[in-house]
C-alpha cells in the first residue's frame, strides 16, 4: 500500500506539483498543521504579510506581473473575511488566485465556535468556485482542480476551506492528471467563418479603432505580440483600456491612448465616430461605453474574448468571436496574409482627422514653477526610469489615472492596478508580490496620501524582506478623485474629503526602517527621483503635488464619448480655483 | 434633463419582459442550489418559482427548473453566467409560450367544510383531474396537476369554498416527443 500523507502534507505535495515557489499568508489557529509542516518543503518560501488583505493583493501582484497563479494561505474566521476584498478584486479583474483558507474542525462547523465562519458562503459570490473539504479522501483532487479552475478560460480566483482536523488526517496523494474540460466547459469555440467575416469588415472599413483590454495581457506575453503584429499589418489606430495598457507599447504613434472616463479626446472621439470597432479582450465596462444609447452609434462591432457571457452583456455586437486572444489573433493573420490589397489607403482620411483631435493635446496641463503639478511628477518617472524595466502599481484614485495617462507602458505585465473593484490600498501589498516575482526589478507603486493608508503595515513586509519597493506618494493632503467629483457635480461641498493630520511619511519610513524621502518644488523633483531610484531598499517618496489639481479629460457620468470635460488649457471656466481647503 | 451626480451611467431604456423557464443539469454537491440561486439574487434576476431534485443517482446529477422574467439580453446573459458555474453540466432555456415544452406544477388543496361544500369543491376542479389523497367527514386534500395559471385561478375560486391551505411545487419541463435536450 502506497504511502499515506497528512492533510497539511497534501497541501505542499499539491503546491510542489502545481511548481508553487511562493505563498502569501499570515498563521492562526485553524491553519497550524499546514503551517507547522512549511519547514519540511524547501522550494515553498513562505511571505509573511501583516493582514490578509496585504496577502491577497500581494498575489494578485505576484501574478500578474508573473502570469503564475497567485497563492494565499489564511486562518478562519477574520482570516478568512479580510482576504474576501482581495478576492473580489481579482474576480472583477481576472487574476488567477488560489486562496487555502483554514477552518474549525468539521464536528464544530455550524456551532458559532471560535473563529467560525461561512467561508464558502461569504466566498461564494466573489470566486470563480470554491470548496469546503469534508473529506480528506477528496483534498487532492480538490487542491488540483482548484489551480486548473484558476488558470483556464478567463482566470479569476478560486478558495479552498480545509477544516483543522482534514489537515490532520491521512490519505494517499495522487499527482494532477492533465484535467479534462470541466462539465464540458470549452473557450476556443470559433469558426473560420467568424475569422473571414472580420477581415472582410477590416477590409471594408474606412474609419475603424481597435479596442484592447486585460484579456490580451491574460492571454499572455504572446499575445502582446501577436496584436502588435496584426495592429501594424492593418495600420488601424489602437486604444486600450486601463488594465490593458502595455499589450500595445504605449510610445507608438498607431497607439491614440487610454480611452473611456479619463481617456484621451482622440481615443474617445474615434471610438464615437467610428465605423468599425474591433474589442480585444475588453469588456464594455461602463468607465469606457459612458451612455449606453450614444455610445459608438455609427459602427459595426466585432468582439474578441474567451468568456462567452461577456458577449452582448452591455452593447449588442455584430460579430461575437469567443476564443482565446492569442489564437484568435493568429488566425485572423493567417487569413489576413492572403488579402490582396491591404486598407491602409482607405483609412488615410480616418488618420488625418484623428491626428487633428490629437492636436487638442488633451493630456495637457498648465505646470508651475511653484508646486509640483502631479501629472509632471509622473512624468518625470517615466523620463527617469524608461530606460530600465520598470513595473509600476497603483492605489485607485486621481494618481491612479495620472499614472495611466501620463507613463508609457511597453511591455505586457508591467502595470498592476486595481480597475474592476477600484481598490484602494492595492497597491503597495501588489508592489510587494510584484518585487517578489522580479527581484532584481524597479518596482514602483505610484500611490495616493489616502490609500496607502489603508494597506500601510504591509512597509514591514517590504522590510522583512528586504523588497527594494518605491512608494511614490502623491500628496495632495485629499481623497483627490472624491473631491474632484465634489467640484464638479456637488457643487464644491467637500464633504470629508480632506486628510487632515495626515502622519509625516518621511519619519513613518523611519520608523518602518526604510528610507524616507519630501519633495516640495519642482526644483528639486528630478534629483529626489533619482536619489529614490538608486536606493537599494523600500523607499517612502513623500511628493507634495498642487492639492487643487483635476484629472482631466474627462467624460462626466450619462454623457456619451463626444462630450468630454478639457482641460484648463483647453476651457477657461473649468479651471480650479483652489480654495478646497477653505471649504473643508 | 437633471443632472447626473452618480458616478455611474444612467439606466437606459428597458426591452420587452418575457417569460422563460430555465432548464439546469447540475452535480449534486453542497452548495450547488446556492451558487444556482445565487447568481440569480446577486446579479438581479428574479426568480418565479424554482423546483429541484436529484435525477441520476449514479451520476450524481441533479435538474433545477427556474421560472424567470427578463429582456431578450438578460435572458442571454443569465443561460451564458450559468454555464460558467463550475458544477451545472448544461442548460436549456424555453419561452413560456412554447408549444414543444410541457410544463406542470402541482398543488395540494386542503378544504374544510360540510359535505356538500366539499363535493361542490371537488366538481369545480373536475377539469383539472384532482386526485384525493385524503378524505375525511369535515376535510378533503385534493392533488392537482396544471399550469401555474390554472392553478392561480382555481386556488382563487375555491378561497369561498373552505380552502384553508395551499402548498404548491415551482415548475417542471420536459419536451414533447422523442426529441431529448
Amino acid at each position: 500500500m502506497s504511502k499515506l500523507y497528512s492533510g497539511a502534507e497534501i497541501v505542499f505535495k499539491c503546491l510542489e506539483d502545481q511548481d508553487v515557489e511562493f505563498i502569501f499568508g499570515y498563521p492562526g489557529g485553524a491553519v497550524l498543521p499546514i503551517y507547522d509542516e512549511l519547514k519540511n518543503h524547501s522550494s515553498i518560501k513562505h511571505i509573511l504579510v501583516r493582514h490578509e488583505q496585504g496577502a491577497g493583493h500581494a498575489a494578485e501582484g505576484y501574478a500578474r506581473s508573473s502570469g503564475k497563479p497567485g497563492v494565499v494561505l489564511v486562518t478562519s474566521g477574520p482570516g478568512a473575511t479580510n482576504v474576501v476584498t482581495a478576492l473580489t478584486d481579482a474576480y472583477m479583474d481576472s487574476v488567477p488566485l488560489v486562496c487555502i483558507s483554514g477552518q474549525v474542525p468539521t464536528h464544530l462547523i455550524g456551532t458559532d465556535a471560535f473563529q467560525e465562519c461561512d467561508t464558502t458562503g461569504i466566498t461564494r459570490p466573489c470566486t470563480k468556485h470554491n470548496w469546503l473539504v469534508k473529506d480528506i479522501k477528496d483534498l487532492p483532487k480538490i487542491l488540483h482542480k482548484a489551480f486548473h479552475v484558476a488558470t483556464t478560460g478567463r482566470p479569476g480566483p478560486v478558495l479552498v476551506d480545509i477544516p483543522k482536523d482534514i489537515q490532520f488526517a491521512k490519505t494517499n496523494y495522487s499527482k494532477p492528471k492533465s484535467e479534462k474540460k470541466i462539465n464540458s466547459k470549452v473557450h476556443n469555440q470559433f469558426s473560420q467563418n467568424e475569422i473571414e467575416e472580420l477581415i472582410n469588415l477590416i477590409s471594408k472599413s474606412k474609419k475603424p479603432v481597435i479596442y484592447t483590454g486585460g484579456g490580451v495581457i491574460n492571454s499572455g506575453p504572446k499575445a502582446s505580440e501577436t496584436l502588435r503584429e496584426f495592429v501594424r499589418q492593418i495600420g488601424f489606430p489602437i486604444t486600450s483600456t486601463l488594465q490593458g495598457l502595455g499589450a500595445f507599447p504605449g510610445d507608438d504613434n498607431q497607439f491614440i491612448g487610454m480611452l473611456g472616463m479619463h481617456g484621451t479626446y482622440e481615443a474617445n472621439n474615434a471610438m464615437h465616430d467610428c465605423d468599425l470597432l474591433i474589442n480585444i479582450g475588453a469588456r464594455f465596462d461602463d468607465r469606457i461605453t459612458g451612455k449606453i444609447d450614444e455610445f459608438s452609434p455609427k459602427s459595426k462591432k466585432v468582439h474578441i474574448d474567451i468568456d462567452p457571457s461577456s458577449i452582448n452583456k452591455i452593447i449588442k455586437v455584430d460579430l461575437a468571436i469567443v476564443g482565446d486572444v492569442n489564437e484568435v489573433l493568429r488566425s485572423v493573420i493567417k487569413k489576413l496574409n492572403g488579402l490582396k490589397d491591404s486598407n491602409k489607403q482607405k483609412i488615410s482620411k480616418w488618420w488625418e482627422q484623428i491626428q487633428k483631435w490629437r492636436t487638442k493635446n488633451s493630456l495637457g496641463f498648465v505646470n508651475s514653477d511653484e508646486t509640483i503639478k502631479p501629472q509632471h511628477a509622473v512624468q518625470r518617472l517615466y523620463e527617469l526610469t524608461k530606460n530600465q524595466d520598470t513595473f509600476i502599481t497603483t492605489e485607485v484614485g486621481q494618481h491612479q489615472m495620472w499614472a495611466a495617462q501620463h507613463y508609457k507602458f511597453n511591455k505586457p505585465n508591467r502595470w498592476m492596478t486595481s480597475g474592476g473593484l477600484g481598490t484602494m490600498g492595492y497597491g503597495l501589498p501588489a508592489a510587494v508580490g510584484v518585487q517578489i516575482a522580479h527581484p532584481d526589478k524597479l518596482v514602483v507603486d505610484i500611490a495616493g496620501e489616502a490609500s496607502i493608508l489603508m494597506t500601510m503595515q504591509e512597509m514591514s513586509t517590504a522590510v522583512q524582506y528586504n523588497l527594494p519597493i518605491k512608494i511614490f506618494i502623491l500628496n495632495n493632503q485629499y481623497m483627490g478623485m472624491v473631491r474632484q467629483w465634489q467640484e464638479l457635480l456637488h457643487e464644491k461641498n467637500y464633504s470629508e474629503s480632506y486628510s487632515k493630520a495626515l502622519p509625516d511619511f518621511v519619519k513613518l519610513a523611519e520608523a518602518y526602517g526604510c528610507k524616507g524621502i519630501k519633495a516640495e518644488n519642482p526644483g528639486e523633483l528630478d534629483t529626489k527621483i533619482k536619489e529614490m531610484i538608486e536606493y537599494n531598499g523600500p523607499v517612502i517618496f513623500d511628493c507634495h503635488v498642487d492639492p487643487a489639481e483635476n484629472c482631466f479629460p474627462m467624460i462626466p457620468s450619462g454623457k456619451p464619448h463626444n462630450q468630454m470635460i478639457l482641460g484648463p488649457n483647453d476651457k477657461e471656466e473649468n479651471k480650479i480655483t483652489g480654495k478646497g481647503k477653505a471649504l473643508v | 434633463m437633471t443632472k447626473a451626480k452618480s458616478a455611474y451611467s444612467v439606466p437606459t431604456k428597458k426591452g420587452k419582459l418575457d417569460t422563460h423557464i430555465f432548464v439546469i443539469w447540475v452535480d449534486n454537491e453542497a452548495g450547488v442550489l446556492a451558487r444556482v440561486v445565487g447568481l440569480f439574487s446577486g446579479r438581479g434576476y428574479n426568480i418565479e418559482s424554482l423546483a429541484v431534485a436529484e435525477i441520476d443517482s449514479t451520476k450524481n446529477i441533479s435538474r433545477i427548473t427556474i421560472v424567470t422574467t427578463g429582456t431578450p439580453q438578460v435572458i442571454d446573459q443569465i443561460k451564458l453566467q450559468l454555464k460558467k458555474l463550475v458544477p451545472v453540466h448544461k442548460v436549456a432555456e424555453f419561452k413560456r409560450e412554447d408549444k414543444n415544452v410541457i410544463f406542470k406544477e402541482m398543488a395540494l388543496l386542503k378544504v374544510v367544510g360540510n359535505k356538500k361544500k366539499i363535493e361542490k369543491c371537488l366538481k369545480a376542479c373536475k377539469k383539472l383531474h384532482p386526485v384525493i389523497l385524503d378524505k375525511t367527514k369535515q376535510s378533503v386534500v385534493i392533488q392537482i396537476t396544471a399550469l401555474r395559471r390554472e392553478i392561480d385561478i382555481m386556488s382563487k375560486k375555491l378561497k369561498s369554498q373552505g380552502l384553508v391551505s395551499t402548498s404548491r411545487t415551482g415548475a417542471i419541463a420536459m419536451t414533447r416527443g422523442a426529441l431529448v435536450i
